[in-house]
């Protein structure tokens, strides 16, 4: 089952099992707890974080000056693909023209176009690969809202500004907490499937960091489940969205006041630079994961490449907690076929021991 | 594996090793053929992981990497085998002498539909994907389906309109496709588990009154005092007011 590399750190592992499953079953604790002094050692030598290279001070644009994660530092400085001379006829007759850009095809792109068409706007989603093609597609367990009666949004919003360390933005912070219920509502309207109690109402679990049961679910594929019922929503409107697939954009594009007005695509399969005029545009690209921070695996989707924050910086947006990343304890690096999976904190709760290369 | 294969793969590995090749050490190495180009890649690579060894960039065929999203649908053969074979790329290993091709997209016509126009039964499914009625039961899409979902039987469902089943077997379908490629009778299996889903959540559910009645307490502005209050406070306050938090 293991390859032959893998056969002395197994051996190791056996060698020490019976010693670590006597302490486990006495009580003791299995490692002596480190002292602070310890922790710190740990910590400033292996945390991703803690290799001086791994903030920089970025030298141009809103930011100036701060110390942000150096993968997004490197691409905030880099140069465009784009010769602005080259584009000028094109800009002059945009290939594209949109009520409402919507840069990124995943839960949210797919959200807001659903949203948009309600209110009379016939959106146009470009996304640099499938529709759906997003982190969304990929979260398992599932997702908070407070819909029993023992929660409520206002314990919703303690726990999650108290998770952010009072950092987070009030108002979005609020926005989120207070349309959670509604949201789960809309979504079973759409045909989400919620695992839900005999009496009907929604089965509950702790998550990480809540105060009161309020992870509602779809099985082991909630995230699988919304966005599929999203994007077979958005294909039901042909008429009305407009979907660009392989079609990324690479810039915004800016009126003669700084204000956005649409953005140049890029065609992957034709090589062409495609130019949308849009009367408003909404960037819903996500995180970064796969840009590997500090060399590690990641749970993340092959596109979250922060494409959304690279394009807002150059047009001028301020960036917010650029040099956070979050970093999951454990994951799979073995077999190839789940490196990067995620490997949950449960199996640690369960009893599960994290041994290192000396067993 | 024979004996003469194992030599030859050795040979290989020395070949590469003597090129200077970066490696990681005791790699085996398996000769497959990538959309008609032959390549030598690691024998525990995934396709995935060996098309990109191979040098060649994905750009349809990726997604998730993890099992989820079905963009990677991958058909192949082995060698002294006659059968197509089916997967996914991530989860897929390579063997010796495999030839594979990815498959860029699945060409389709979806059913338009609108949700609230529907009943969940088998007028919904005759309405919309007649084609299911052509089924011979022959099993072509089960054995295609990478999920290992007993993807004829939940047809069969949706021709007897049993939307409940429809739904359960195949709940957990990826809707890469490639049942709707293999299926002698040309019907779209993922595209009608898609229906079935969204009829049973939208028209089959157990309805919450929890949920109806949080719903209407949020609307009635119920939290808007609570709010108010925890937004005025600062940094200190909410910290004080987070640690000594009711818990369930």
């Amino acid at each position: 089952m293991y390859p032959d590399y893998l056969k002395d750190s197994l051996e190791k592992v056996n060698q020490t099992r019976s010693k670590r499953l006597e302490l486990a079953k006495s009580d003791k604790p299995v490692y002596p707890p480190m002292n602070a002094a310890e922790r710190e050692d740990v910590l400033s030598k292996f945390h991703p974080d803690s290799a001086s290279a791994a903030r920089s001070h970025i030298r141009i644009g809103p930011n100036k000056g701060e110390q942000l994660t150096t993968e997004i530092t490197d691409l905030l400085e880099a140069h465009s693909m784009l010769d602005p001379k080259r584009m000028e006829e094109s800009l002059a007759n945009p290939d594209y023209e949109t009520d409402m850009l919507i840069i990124g095809g995943g839960g949210a792109g797919c959200w807001a176009a659903i949203t948009a068409i309600k209110n009379g706007i016939k959106p146009m989603i470009a996304t640099k690969l499938r529709l759906g093609d997003a982190n969304s597609m990929m979260s398992e367990g599932g997702m908070q809202a407070a819909v029993t009666p023992q929660d409520s949004p206002t314990r919703h919003y303690l726990d999650a500004i108290g998770g952010g360390h009072f950092d987070n933005k009030p108002e979005l912070v609020r926005a989120l907490t207070e349309d959670g219920p509604e949201v789960v509502r809309e979504l079973e309207n759409l045909g989400v499937m919620w695992d839900k109690m005999e009496d009907g109402s929604l089965q509950v679990l702790h998550g990480g960091g809540t105060s009161h049961k309020r992870m509602v679910s779809c099985r082991d594929y909630i995230g699988a489940v919304i966005m599929r019922t999203l994007m077979d929503e958005v294909e039901n409107h042909p008429d009305e969205i407009s979907v660009r697939e392989f079609e990324p954009a690479i810039e915004l594009l800016l009126d003669d006041k700084g204000q956005c007005a649409g953005a140049v695509l890029y065609n992957l399969d034709t090589e062409q630079f495609m130019v949308v005029r849009a009367k408003t545009t909404v960037i819903t690209t996500g995180g970064f994961g796969r840009l590997h921070i500090r060399g590690f695996a990641t749970t993340n989707h092959y596109g979250a490449t922060g494409d959304g924050l690279v394009m807002a910086y150059r047009a001028g947006a301020n960036l917010k907690f650029m040099d956070s990343v979050q970093y999951h304890p454990t994951g799979a690096i073995y077999p190839e076929q789940i490196a990067g999976f995620l490997i949950t904190e449960k199996i640690r709760g369960a009893g599960g021991q994290p041994l290192n290369k000396d067993g | 594996m024979s004996g003469d294969q194992q030599n030859e793969t050795d040979d290989k590995n020395k070949a590469v090793s003597d090129t200077g090749k970066p490696e990681q050490p005791q790699a085996r190495m398996v000769t497959v053929s990538i959309m008609g180009k032959p390549a030598l890649v690691p024998d525990d690579s995934t396709i995935m992981r060996a098309i990109e060894y191979s040098g060649q960039q994905i750009i349809r065929g990726a997604g998730c990497r993890e099992g989820f999203c079905g963009a990677c649908g991958t058909i192949y053969r082995l060698p002294g085998d006659y059968r197509i074979h089916t997967g996914l790329a991530c989860t897929t290993l390579v063997q010796e002498g495999m030839a594979l091709s990815q498959i860029p997209s699945v060409p389709l016509e979806k059913a338009v539909y609108d949700l609230e126009t529907l009943t969940p039964d088998v007028d919904t499914i005759k309405a919309l994907y007649p084609v299911v009625f052509r089924c011979v039961a022959c099993g072509t899409c089960t054995k295609a389906c990478p999920q290992g979902l007993q993807v004829m039987d939940y047809i069969q469902s949706a021709m007897r309109g049993d939307i409940a089943e429809l739904m359960e077997l195949s709940y957990e379908c990826v809707g890469c496709g490639l049942c709707a490629l293999r299926c002698p009778s040309e019907i779209i299996q993922h595209k009608v588990a898609i229906l079935g889903k969204r009829l049973y959540g939208r028209y089959l559910r157990k309805e919450s009154k929890e949920l109806d009645i949080r719903i209407r307490q949020v609307k009635n502005h119920e939290y808007d005092g609570e709010y108010a209050e925890l937004m005025s406070l600062d940094r200190e306050a909410l910290s004080e007011r987070y640690y000594a938090r009711d818990t369930e």
